[in-house]
């Protein structure tokens, strides 16, 4: 693309707003506030995982939300059992990539695209929600982990310094842990599409056919990707484990999946800022209509969504950055929403 | 470097080829003349894996890659440049040429292709959608040469550019015929940049080879009336 994706200009932005957003906001939002935050912080990351795999590497994937459960499930019942909480987070992010690895193989290797591809993923997150809401009763039970059906996991312990089970994170602590991951999956997916496997990846979400005849085996790079989508959303729904130390099978509910869909169309596709702006966003005005009782919040929340979807179809980010560009407005800001387009 | 034997493909149930039969040494540049829906493109498709082979056998450098995949092809050595140039819009030129040479491994092969074709230098940071046709060619040419190819299939390369830099295409794909030994499969309609390039050509009609004829013949009205009826 251009010089400036090319620099580090943007990227450089993006992590010191980042980090002056992660120390200043504790010190002036109240503490509910912080904990309607941890929690926008914790979906953005799921967001961002979306926006990876379908805005750069152009795969529609209705069900993201199932390696986000994959994640809290694999975490909880892990960290009930062995206490410290270390290799049940490694387990959080490994497990849900395998699955998302093992799923993406039949899918991609059969070269099932589009719409197909959308309507089984959704598929297998609603076959998770059942299946993990008929696991009631007590034979249900993985080591000292119950099931416990629709009712799900309560009393998740919190994630500990490694090794030392006794020194377990604060809620504050669960705060900045959370914005350090987003910053460091921020940065990280910055540095990898700016990498050669990022390029393919791009320029196959461009063009499949050309990429391959340029060498590239377009079914492994999709794999790579949706694996790595897989196991960075499964590294969220750990955290969101640990932020309501409870979890249950609503994670793969059709609400769920369609949320994060809705925040990566919101924010834009094709950006890695748009997703976390769209997540925000859509979280905060979801959480401010639901305070009032005025009128009903879904129907205010719906005619927001097609006004956006009729109105800025290219979502805000892409928008905001189109605008940019054309003032040639500041060159540190306008990479920091460059973008990509999904054709 | 490349044999073709009885081969036979098509869309679905609808046969083009009907037993193409051809070989090429190595630096060798064969063209291929023929009307439209005679299977011109259809035959490059199919070398590249991009249409399955439903009969006959593809050996390149040795090796059977009848059933390869696309990918496998192009990591095996053969490029190619389709109708229509097929360039990645969005990327910057720069990031286009990259593409082509990443396969490659190895010292980088941007510098050289930049002296082939210097009007990139300019570009490197436009992209890819920004080009015009003539540089959009050029650019597909030359990523696909930064893969170091030993064989190239060109789709009519001709198609909608500027005499000029028709005349710049021929000169450096016979240059780099040359000195890398590069063989070359041009389908074109052009007669007249078939002549300046091939060694030889190949007539197709209804899916198969009727006639070989020299470039030089091209020149003799009669042939290329019995041939193509134009």
């Amino acid at each position: 693309m251009t010089a400036n994706w090319q620099g580090n200009g943007g990227l450089v932005a993006a992590t010191v707003l980042g980090l002056v957003l992660l120390l200043a906001l504790p010190q002036i939002v109240d503490p509910v506030m912080m904990i309607e935050l941890t929690s926008y912080v914790i979906m953005a990351i799921l967001a961002l995982s979306l926006g990876l795999i379908w805005g750069y590497g152009g795969i529609l994937c209705f069900g993201q939300s199932a390696f986000f459960g994959i994640g809290a499930y694999a975490y909880a019942i892990a960290v009930i059992n062995f206490g410290d909480s270390t290799i049940p987070l490694l387990l959080s992010i490994i497990v849900p990539g395998l699955f998302a690895a093992l799923l993406g193989y039949f899918l991609f290797y059969a070269r099932i695209t589009d719409v197909y591809f959308g309507v089984i993923t959704l598929t297998v997150t609603l076959i998770l929600y059942k299946v993990m809401g008929a696991t009631s009763g007590s034979q249900y039970v993985i080591g000292a982990a119950p099931l416990g059906g629709y009712n799900g996991i309560p009393a998740v312990p919190p994630l500990n310094f490694p090794g030392r089970p006794e020194l377990a994170l604060s809620f504050d602590g669960l705060f900045y842990l959370s914005g350090v991951t987003l910053l460091a999956v921020y940065v990280g997916l910055r540095l990898m599409l700016k990498s050669r496997f990022g390029q393919v990846v791009v320029a196959i979400r461009e063009n499949e056919r050309r990429a391959e005849l340029l060498g590239y085996d377009a079914r492994f790079y999709k794999l790579a990707t949706f694996a790595i989508g897989g196991a960075i959303a499964g590294l969220a729904g750990c955290l969101f484990a640990n932020w309501g130390m409870f979890i249950s099978p609503d994670v793969f509910g059709l609400a769920q999946s369609a949320q994060v869909i809705i925040w990566v169309i919101v924010g834009g596709t094709g950006t890695l800022l748009g997703p976390i702006v769209g997540c925000f966003a859509i979280q905060w005005i979801a959480t401010k209509l639901g305070a009032q009782q005025l009128l009903n919040a879904n129907l205010v929340l719906g005619t927001i969504l097609i006004g956006f979807v009729l109105l800025v179809p290219k979502g805000v980010v892409p928008t905001i950055g189109d605008a940019l560009r054309r003032l040639k407005f500041c060159p540190y800001v306008a990479p920091l929403v460059e973008q990509r387009r999904v054709p | 470097m490349i044999e073709v034997k009885n081969l036979h493909s098509g869309y679905g149930r609808i046969p083009i080829l009907h037993g193409i039969n051809f070989t090429m040494k190595p630096g060798e540049v064969v063209g291929i003349l023929g009307h439209n829906g005679m299977g011109k493109t259809t035959l490059l498709r199919t070398l590249v894996g991009q249409i399955k082979t439903t009969q006959g056998r593809i050996e390149f450098d040795g090796r059977d890659v009848t059933f390869a995949s696309p990918s496998e092809r192009a990591r095996a050595g053969i490029g190619y440049v389709p109708q229509g140039r097929d360039i990645f819009p969005l990327l910057s030129v720069m990031e286009n040429l990259k593409m082509g040479e990443i396969m490659r491994g190895g010292e980088s092969a941007i510098p050289e292709m930049l002296g082939h074709f210097p009007v990139l230098k300019d570009l490197l940071e436009r992209p890819g959608r920004g080009l015009s046709g003539g540089q959009q060619q050029i650019l597909a040419l030359a990523r696909c040469l930064a893969g170091r190819p030993k064989l190239i299939l060109l789709d009519e390369p001709t198609e909608g550019i500027q005499p000029s830099i028709v005349d710049l295409i021929a000169e450096k794909l016979g240059e780099l015929k040359a000195s890398l030994g590069l063989g070359i499969i041009l389908v074109e309609q052009d007669i007249r940049f078939i002549r300046q390039l091939a060694d030889r050509v190949l007539i197709i009609q209804k899916g198969a080879f009727v006639a070989e004829i020299s470039p030089d013949q091209l020149y003799d009205r009669e042939v290329v009336d019995a041939h193509l009826g134009i």
